[in-house]
């Protein structure tokens, strides 16, 4: 992971003006390269607002349907752009219903700067209309956080915010701004924040680490490569590429590291964790050297900790040192940023291949392929699966598409069946697993990169925790498109009921509305498909469309997500049925 | 491999903020560690904050919850120590009747004898302070209990170390950046 470099173009100007708080606030965003921002109005961030209102021209506030839909759209725009999200609320229940996402950007390193209105500074503690503790309830879910009461400490206060959100491992910062603040008058001037003397956002790396690392890849017979999401927060994709291709070493990717390396190259080996690949999991228990990159070893990619990879060397690259020996113990830890310490790397590994080792991972992705993978995008059975839907969508969009999942089954077939030729593609809930993420985060992505094909794929469940934010989408003409599969099930804990609970489906049936009518209500072209023979048609509609597009796919009703290692199970101990 | 559980007091080196403290405590609250002690102080060098946190746990989770620490951005460093690395104290008061320091002999002995200092004195109640060791404080309010105490309190541990800290270098290395 990767400090982005501040970037200095930004015409700052230098001479001070006497205005008030809420045009300092929007000049900040302005002077910070924040071109859109997501939120809803109310009473103590009104001033704000309708400075928004006259620079309109400048920064473009995108109108959600709930806070909660503002903070993932934020994150959707920081995933793929890379750049810091910008989401705003008013105090209280605008405040707090931003949590949920300011928690998922925490566990993701999502970089995001939400600011929110705050009563005023008298009334602080006195129990007033809308007055929250916004700062203590973000504290353990923010990289930092901040309570402004004077007009003159905003500057300060948003540059160190971008600064503390974007450096180092990136994370939400939260910046509560009272109300006599933003009506007050000061100086403004703007500084961008370049550095604060108690933090130290990028460790350096040690040659001496990267010779360590080196001499074990050097010698190793059969070297394993997990790499996760700071690979793409470092900017690092071409490093871990040439990693990869000089020495020779099968790598396996997390859910947030998927997409940066292309899914067809060669040694792509899959995604490791609880819907992983097979060969990739069971492997983790045979590899002699594990490569850990700018992942943090969760539990859902570990399985058993007492029972993972302990034959194996594990040096493990990251940014932060805390990650170091949190989870799984290393033989050799290198700090820094990716981009730098795999350039490092590069240089003193030796050219090699370990192709009988790779032939073992080739040889269990048949057996895979075989058992599973077979059935979920070739089916023969009369029922629609997930599986060929994400394989239909692949061949429209050619590999090329953003994915925007939600939580669920759907999202591990997503993650495991999605083709991703270009980095920052997977855009998904991983460390919090939150529901009600991918619609909101799909409008966040296609208004960073318009350009770029963005397809939310949602379940049944999942798509009417934040079903609002079709209104976002029709307002804002953003074209995303919407693909729910409808299993009438939440269908991951049915499938959990099914093998744990023996199949006591409690409140995971669901009687869902007319889908197509609800996004036609919002004047979105829809379609339902119920049969095989009508997908394909109905997914070429789909991507070929300018404008957003809603697809219903009716599949099968108890289908079940596999590979799968249970929770508490070791990663050899992955099932295939 | 069960590591043993040991007494260790964690130093920590931070800018002034207000909203520090609660996010250094939940480090602690989140993992279920009992804070056995904490105490906040300025420190050696201007405008900078320490804190002195006394723990029990084991060696690998203080090396995880010193880097928590400093994770924070507002950290500047973070350290743990043994009871062997540091010299500590803790001070303590009593407030007890002031007829007993005459009708009672004894106290004017246990008073010279646990070298306490007596602060204050009226005609009700007079207050007596001493710092050391736990045990000294302990043995010393057990022999007072018997004449009975009005009011006890004792603080947190306070600590310096044996080695140096060097948070000095790290700020001035920071300032020629
Ligand atoms: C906000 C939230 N609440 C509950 C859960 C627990 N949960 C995980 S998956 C899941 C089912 C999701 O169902 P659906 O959206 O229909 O997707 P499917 O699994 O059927 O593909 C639930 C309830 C969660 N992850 N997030």
């Amino acid at each position: 992971m990767k400090t982005q470099t501040i970037n200095n173009k930004q015409d700052v100007s230098n001479k001070t003006e006497r205005i008030t708080g809420s045009v300092a606030i929007v000049k900040s965003l302005i002077a910070e390269g924040v071109d859109i921002l997501y939120g809803y109005p109310g009473g103590a961030i009104m001033p704000v607002y309708d400075e928004l209102y006259k620079f309109q021209d400048q920064i473009h506030h995108v109108l959600t349907r709930h806070e909660q839909g503002a903070a993932h759209a934020a994150q959707g725009y920081a995933r793929i752009s890379g750049k810091v999200g910008v989401a705003m609320a008013t105090s209280g229940p605008g405040a707090t219903n931003l949590i949920t996402g300011i928690a998922d950007a925490q566990i993701d390193s999502t970089p995001l700067v939400c600011i929110t209105g705050q009563v005023f500074s008298h009334l602080l503690g006195s129990d007033a209309f809308q007055e929250t503790d916004i700062v203590g309830i973000s504290t353990p879910v923010t990289k930092w956080n901040c309570q402004v009461t004077k007009a003159e400490d905003i500057p300060g206060a948003i540059a160190k915010a971008f600064y503390i959100a974007k450096s180092g491992r990136p994370g939400p910062v939260l910046v509560d701004i009272t109300k006599d603040a933003q009506v007050n008058e000061l100086d403004f001037k703007y500084e961008k924040c370049v550095g604060i003397r108690s933090y130290n956002p990028v460790p350096k790396t040690s040659q001496e680490s990267i010779n360590a690392a080196a001499e074990l890849i050097n010698n190793a017979k059969k070297p394993m490569i997990v790499w996760g999401q700071g690979v793409i927060l470092g900017q690092a994709e071409d490093e871990l590429k040439a990693v990869i291709e000089k020495a020779g070493i099968p790598a396996a990717w997390t859910i947030l590291g998927a997409s940066a390396l292309p899914t067809s190259h060669p040694l792509n080996i899959g995604m490791v964790g609880m819907h992983g690949n097979y060969a990739p999991n069971k492997l983790t228990n045979e590899c002699d050297v594990l490569i850990a990159i700018g992942m943090r070893f969760d539990d859902r990619v570990t399985g058993s900790l007492d029972t993972y990879a302990k034959q194996a060397k594990i040096i493990h690259f990251d940014i932060d040192p805390a990650e170091i020996d949190k989870n799984v113990k290393t033989d050799i830890a290198v700090l820094g940023d990716s981009k730098e310490s795999l350039a490092m790397l590069v240089e003193a590994l030796n050219e090699n291949t370990h192709e009988s080792w790779l032939q073992e991972f080739k040889d269990l992705y048949a057996i895979e392929f075989e058992k599973v993978i077979k059935g979920d995008i070739h089916p023969t059975k009369e029922g629609l699966t997930m599986g060929e839907v994400l394989k239909q969508i692949n061949i429209e969009s050619k590999g090329n598409a953003a994915i925007v999942s939600d939580v669920g089954q759907h999202q591990m077939i997503a993650c495991r069946y999605a083709d991703f030729n270009v980095t920052k593609s997977n855009i998904t809930s991983g460390g919090l697993g939150t529901m009600g993420f991918a619609l909101p985060a799909a409008i966040g992505a296609k208004m960073a990169a318009p350009e770029r094909e963005v397809v939310a794929v949602i379940g049944d469940g999942g798509y009417q925790m934040n079903i609002q934010e079709l209104g976002t989408i029709f307002q804002q003409k953003a074209a995303v498109k919407i693909v729910v599969l409808n299993n009438e099930f939440l269908g991951m804990v049915r499938q959990w009921q099914q093998l744990f609970f023996d199949k006591r489906y409690a409140s995971t049936e669901m009687t869902n509305p007319n889908f197509v009518a609800i996004a036609e209500g919002y004047y979105i072209k829809a379609r339902k498909v119920t049969k095989r023979d009508e997908l394909e048609d109905a997914v070429k509609e789909m991507i070929a469309s300018k404008e957003s597009y809603f697809l219903e796919v009716c599949v099968e009703k108890e289908d079940n997500v596999f590979p799968m290692i249970p929770s508490g199970a070791s990663v050899s101990d992955i099932r295939l049925s | 491999m069960s590591e043993d559980i040991k007494t260790y007091t964690i130093s920590v080196y931070t800018e002034n903020n207000i909203g520090l403290l609660n996010r250094i405590s939940a480090i602690f609250q989140r993992r279920h560690i009992n804070i056995e002690s904490l105490t906040t102080s300025q420190s050696e060098i201007d405008g900078v904050n320490r804190f002195v946190i006394v723990v029990n746990i084991t060696e690998t989770n203080a090396i995880k919850i010193v880097r928590q620490i400093e994770k924070q951005v507002e950290t500047i460093r973070a350290y743990y120590h043994t009871d062997e690395e540091t010299i500590f104290t803790e001070s303590c008061m009593f407030k007890i009747k002031s007829d007993l320091l005459f009708d009672e002999p004894q106290i004017q002995n246990i008073i010279k004898e646990s070298y306490s200092n007596i602060v204050t004195v009226n005609k009700d109640f007079f207050v007596l302070e001493k710092s050391g060791r736990r045990h000294e404080i302990e043995s010393l309010r057990r022999d007072l209990n018997v004449f009975g105490i009005m009011q006890f309190v004792r603080s947190g541990r306070i600590a310096v170390t044996k080695d140096e800290m060097k948070v000095t270098e790290l700020l001035k290395a920071f300032n020629n950046q």
